[in-house]
């Protein structure tokens, strides 16, 4: 009943979005607000109804009614209850429904969103609806999650283990929620197109209407596609986080939009200008969200993130984004002479600074696109086979990455309109210095000697120095009096911190990143009980192996200690090899010894006769240096996000302080135009 | 010299293989049995080959330590035939240790980096090195992000260059109106202020 009840829910939720979509159209057309007020509460009804159909699925995971077919292919009685309710969205049909849950979501909160004028609000509305009714009817239509079994199976045949996990119940909803945060700016950016030469005046409001909603996503996102790192890292059992795997470029391309869309976005908002390339970056985020969701569902791609292959969805989710897409486009080029924004400025400026970061990101976000979808068109052309993997993306993505963000710490010290890039070179010069001897110290303290992770550490280092050297100038720090210091340091704004906070977790990150890579030790051999194995500064002995009976599986856990060479604490460490009957599959538990910034990585494997007839086991042991880095750094860019998210220049509605009243001069001195 | 491997149609096409890890497929147990059969069966299966992933045989390190730290270089770059993205360095398939093994003999035999990737190649296609080639029909793959660099770089150079001869000169009359403008305390730009952050 309650599934039924589900189902209809879906189907009501489909109706209401097309309703919303076409009162806000007629509503626009009249200028009437009554019917934009309609729209705005279907909108509002909409995501009422997808959050009840939602609940209902949830509700039958929960329950184990292996009446429904979704429940029967990816439950089972013996589940923890928390991958009981993950189970909901373990399934294409499943995480569609989350998919449009927080677009219907997003939407609601877009329809509630106050300060933005009645056309654009309207249209966006329109909009908003549009992209909900296709998603909609997509899962009403080809995936339905409610389909009933008769007769009902006893049991389900449960969710596959390796996705049993605590990081990996909460990747798919964060990611979902950042991929599907952008049809938002999509929505704005094509409402903007609409409203057309309207929206001369109102670019730098549009700026900062779009900003929250890209910050939004991007926040989730990255914390979405960090913890789908993590888990990879320690549940798939060979200390590796990124594969350059289509599924993981799937997630990166909207995460590499979305930052340059936040950054052109700040362009536009301040200064008014880069309004058509703002409105290009939003529509492009989510156009991305949508390829990836095409890319992972239509089983083009071979990817272990390929689920629910199916080429007929496949089919619709690719005629979905070809008509959103290219209709989105198709405005964009026949508007884009009237997206003429004001705001001069010198290539050496704030704003010289942020076009070249969007130059390389977009630059970056191609190349992504390019290693990934390459092979298909190749082999769709000429038949031939090619694979692409991390040396392409070593060669052509690292070195534009490396540039911009060598660029990258002199851009917050320029100001806008014109810059003094000399002045910023001097204020950056002892952070150069200090990332220089950052490299040096990591050329001597790691062993072997690699100049290229030396020269890693040193942009490690300069992103995280550069960032702190501008919050330093901003505060007068060493060159004014305590009391200024600290009066400068209270009125920084939030925004500020937010920015300092995502540079420096980038450095931290790409400092993780590189020493992880450069220095990491790997260790394997057959140990029995009280066998020892060496790896890097470390050794590792299997003190005993026993059975453990998990709620839907069997383990062979080994309890191993690990002790490090150069003195310090001995720690016992737990990996498992785990059997889920369920699905007759195997998983690795792996055991993490964390030390400092560096894991101890041990994994089981199976176990052998050896040539005595005693037992041993295949046990692998990695040292990977920093790799704490790796997931913490993405981890402080969403806190810098978040920063930058609650400081209250950027909710929508609330006007600059300073900017309400226009003023003629800014910055530096005027009357001397525009110079190279 | 080398052990051949013989490339199969099935191997490219493949069942797949998720992270290497093959699924066993358990005979259903009798329901009707107490809890304590079940975990007797299930502890023969932990201990049967059955449970056993198809094992690779355990990794025979190079003894020369500067032609195994090649061979690990190399196996990053090659991709596992049996695996969906993965590469021979990482994935515990039998096939992966198989292959490890191959371009260890190699190596060991004498051959160059470029000798074992172009065997690689002929056995199994470019498709086996994560590298592609660069011909032809990659020059887009390759060059692709430097020409999006170079071209989005230099259109926004001109732009620049267009509108930099734009700009002209302030009128007499537009230089009275800003001393004017100049000697109102009110919009003054702070001398204090390094530029103009927020």
């Amino acid at each position: 009943m309650i599934v039924e009840l589900g189902a209809f829910a879906l189907i009501l939720a489909l109706a209401l979005a097309g309703l919303q979509t076409a009162m806000a159209a007629v509503g626009r057309l009249r200028n009437s607000p009554v019917l934009a007020g309609a729209a705005q509460g279907a909108a509002l009804a909409s995501a009422a109804a997808v959050a009840l159909a939602f609940a209902a699925l949830i509700f039958a995971f929960v329950t184990s009614d292996f009446s429904v077919a979704n429940v029967a292919a990816n439950s089972h009685t013996d589940k923890p209850m928390l991958y009981k309710v993950a189970g909901a969205w373990g399934s294409h049909e499943g995480s569609l429904v989350l998919w449009c849950l927080v677009m219907t979501g997003f939407g609601g909160a877009l329809a509630r969103a106050s300060g933005l004028p009645f056309g654009l609000k309207t249209s966006a509305v329109g909009v908003q609806g549009a992209l909900s009714s296709l998603f909609l009817a997509f899962a009403v239509f080809t995936s339905n999650p409610f389909a009933r079994l008769d007769p009902a199976p006893f049991q389900g045949a449960s969710l596959n283990p390796l996705l049993q996990d605590p990081a990996l119940a909460f990747h798919p909803p964060l990611l979902y929620a950042g991929y599907v945060g952008f049809s938002v700016t999509f929505s704005l950016a094509v409402a903007a197109l609409i409203e057309g030469r309207a929206m001369s005046p109102l670019w730098p409001a549009w700026g900062r209407w779009v900003r929250p909603w890209a910050l939004a996503s991007w926040v989730l996102l990255t914390i979405g596609i960090t913890l789908g790192s993590f888990w990879a890292y320690y549940e798939l059992g060979w200390g590796g986080w990124w594969f350059w795997d289509p599924v993981e470029n799937a997630s990166f391309m909207p995460w590499l939009a979305g930052a340059a869309l936040l950054h052109s976005a700040v362009v536009t908002e301040r200064r008014g200008a880069l309004a058509g390339w703002t409105v290009f970056l939003a529509l492009l985020a989510f156009t991305f969200s949508m390829l990836g969701a095409f890319l992972v569902r239509s089983g083009v791609l071979t990817s272990v993130h390929a689920f629910a292959v199916d080429p007929e969805r496949g089919m619709m989710l690719l005629a979905i984004l070809g008509v959103t897409a290219g209709a989105a486009f198709a405005l964009f080029a026949w508007r884009a002479p009237t997206l003429r924004g004001g705001g001069l400025f010198a290539p050496v400026s704030r704003e010289g600074a942020l076009v070249l970061n969007n130059l390389f990101l977009t630059a970056a976000a191609a190349t992504v696109l390019l290693g990934t979808l390459y092979p298909l068109i190749l082999e769709a052309a000429t038949g031939s086979t090619i694979s692409v993997g991390p040396p392409y993306f070593a060669l052509t993505f690292t070195p534009l990455m490396v540039i911009a963000f060598l660029i990258l710490p002199a851009g917050p010290l320029l100001a806008w309109k014109r810059g003094d890039l000399t002045g910023a070179m001097q204020r950056l010069a002892v952070a150069a210095g200090l990332s220089l001897l950052a490299a040096l110290a990591g050329w001597l303290a790691f062993e072997p000697k690699k100049a290229m992770a030396a020269a890693g550490i040193a942009v490690g280092a300069w992103l995280i120095l550069g960032a702190l050297a501008e919050v330093v100038e901003r505060v007068r720090l060493f060159r004014a009096p305590l009391a200024e210091v600290g009066r400068r340091t209270r009125a920084l704004p939030l925004g500020a911190w937010g920015m300092t906070l995502a540079h420096a977790g980038l450095g931290l990150f790409v400092l993780g990143a590189v020493v992880e890579t450069g220095f990491k030790v790997e260790a394997a051999a057959p140990l029995g009980i009280g066998g020892e194995v060496r790896a890097g500064a470390y050794n590792v002995r299997l003190d005993r192996v026993h059975i453990v009976e998990g709620p839907n599986y069997l383990a062979e856990q080994g309890v191993l200690t690990v002790t490090p060479h150069g003195g310090g604490a001995s720690k016992t460490v737990t990996a498992e090899r785990r059997f889920f009957p369920a699905g007759g599959q195997t998983t690795t538990e792996v055991g993490l010894d964390f030390r400092g910034l560096d894991d101890v990585y041990v994994v089981m494997g199976e176990r052998r006769a050896t040539a005595q007839a005693a037992q041993a086991w295949t046990v692998r042991v990695y040292w990977n240096p920093w790799a704490r880095l790796i997931f913490l750094g993405p981890f402080v860019m969403a806190l810098g996000g978040v920063l930058s998210l609650l400081d209250r220049r950027l909710r929508v509605g609330v006007a600059g302080r300073r900017k309400s009243k226009p003023l003629p001069l800014e910055g530096g001195e005027v009357g001397e135009g525009v110079e190279a | 010299m080398i052990s051949p491997i013989a490339p199969k149609d099935s191997d490219r096409v493949s069942k797949p293989h998720w992270r290497g890890r093959a699924s066993t497929p358990i005979p259903a147990l009798p329901p009707s049995r107490g809890k304590g059969f079940v975990v007797a069966i299930l502890l023969s299966l932990l201990a049967s080959p059955a449970f056993a992933e198809p094992a690779a045989a355990p990794d025979q390190p190079l003894s020369n330590p500067a032609q195994e730290a090649r061979a690990q270089a190399l196996f990053k770059d090659v991709r596992c035939v049996v695996c969906q993205h993965e590469s021979i360095a990482d994935s515990p398939a039998g096939i992966a240790g198989d292959m490890r093994r191959l371009v260890r003999e190699e190596i060991a035999s004498g051959a160059t980096d470029a000798a074992v990737r172009a065997d690689l190649v002929r056995r199994w296609g470019d498709y086996i090195l994560f590298r592609p080639p660069v011909e032809a029909a990659t020059w887009l793959l390759w060059f692709g992000p430097l020409a999006i660099v170079l071209g989005v770089g230099g259109v926004l150079l001109a732009m620049g260059l267009r509108r930099r001869t734009a700009t002209v000169p302030l009128s007499p009359d537009e230089e009275i109106r800003l001393a004017a403008l100049l000697q109102r305390d009110d919009i003054r730009p702070d001398a204090d202020a390094s530029s103009s952050h927020d």
